[in-house]
């Protein structure tokens, strides 16, 4: 799952019957520090997000689970609107040495 | 599966029921030493983690769903363990690019 | 199917229930010579598999196809382990 951010919206007249009725987001694919990663994307609104609202989003046949109608060609949706995004910003990355890493 | 460390966690009031019992959590997959850092992803929490841990996170959605329980639950990746150690012997050396 | 290499192992105290009781191992992709190229992921072991060994991982939701790893919340298992591979009448691997 990823987090996106709502910049638009597309409207299509001729769709698959399938899609009637769902909204189309026009969406910007973020980062971990809410920088825009990637190019815009079109995404099916499964929870009632609009303009300007962070979202996160699943990808794949996932994507058509969180819809009304489960049969139908979307392969990327909203399913929530999030408040905060709260990250340890002083991880950069995730780089472990050879050998044996003990956690905890 | 994949080896992960929580970064961060995302809050959300509207959003899919699916979600309701579970955080989301902000993950950084694993590099090699001298490999090009992932792209972050967010991942369902089943395991209670928190901020810092070593995580193991299956990224498919039917197993997802199993752990829910939850039919057509549109999830995809959850954390399903918590890592104590790992292990990894110089034989994976090599170029992933 | 894929081809890759044991590259190490895990351990989980707090996990999910199912998973009690299986080996998490360390793989990499790996090309049909036996030298890595993929990124690192976990796969569950069902034929005792060790570091160094060329071996064959079923992923996504076939990988829950072996009585190991049947209803368990997996996405990678080890099932084979080469002993080797032949590619245009060629020999490019043989576990040594």
């Amino acid at each position: 799952m990823l987090l996106g951010k709502i910049v638009g919206t597309a409207v299509a007249t001729i769709k698959t019957l399938e899609l009637t009725g769902v909204k189309l987001l026009v969406v910007q694919p973020l980062n971990k520090n809410l920088e825009p990663s990637g190019s815009l994307q079109v995404a099916a609104d499964a929870t009632q997000a609009g303009y300007g609202d962070i979202v996160f989003m699943v990808r794949a046949r996932e994507a058509a689970l969180a819809l009304e109608e489960k049969f139908v060609p979307v392969d990327l949706s909203a399913i929530g609107v999030v408040d905060t995004v709260d990250v340890d910003r002083s991880i950069r990355d995730f780089e472990l040495s050879w050998g044996y890493s003990q956690f905890a | 599966m994949i080896i992960a460390k929580v970064i961060g966690t995302v809050v959300s009031t509207i959003k899919h029921p699916a979600y309701h019992s579970y955080k989301l959590q902000v993950v950084q997959p694993l590099n090699l030493p001298g490999e090009l850092p992932e792209e972050t992803f967010l991942a369902l929490d089943s395991a209670h983690a928190g901020v810092g841990d070593t995580v193991l996170v299956m990224r498919e959605g039917n197993g997802a769903r199993q752990v829910t329980q939850i039919k057509d639950a549109p999830i995809i990746s959850m954390i399903v363990g918590i890592l104590d150690s790992v292990e990894i012997t110089e034989q994976a050396k090599g170029n992933s690019r | 199917m894929l081809i890759a290499k044991v590259v190490g192992s895990a351990v989980a105290t707090i996990k999910d229930e199912k998973l009690n009781g299986t080996k998490l191992l360390v793989v990499r992709e790996a090309n049909v010579q036996g030298e890595v190229t993929g990124k690192p992921l976990v796969a569950i072991d069902t034929v005792d598999a060790g570091a160094g060994d060329l071996v064959l991982i079923a992923s996504g939701s076939s990988a829950r196809q072996t009585t190991v790893t049947k209803d368990r919340p997996v996405d990678a298992v080890i099932m084979a382990i080469l002993d080797s591979l032949e590619v245009d009448g060629e020999v490019t691997f043989r576990k040594s």
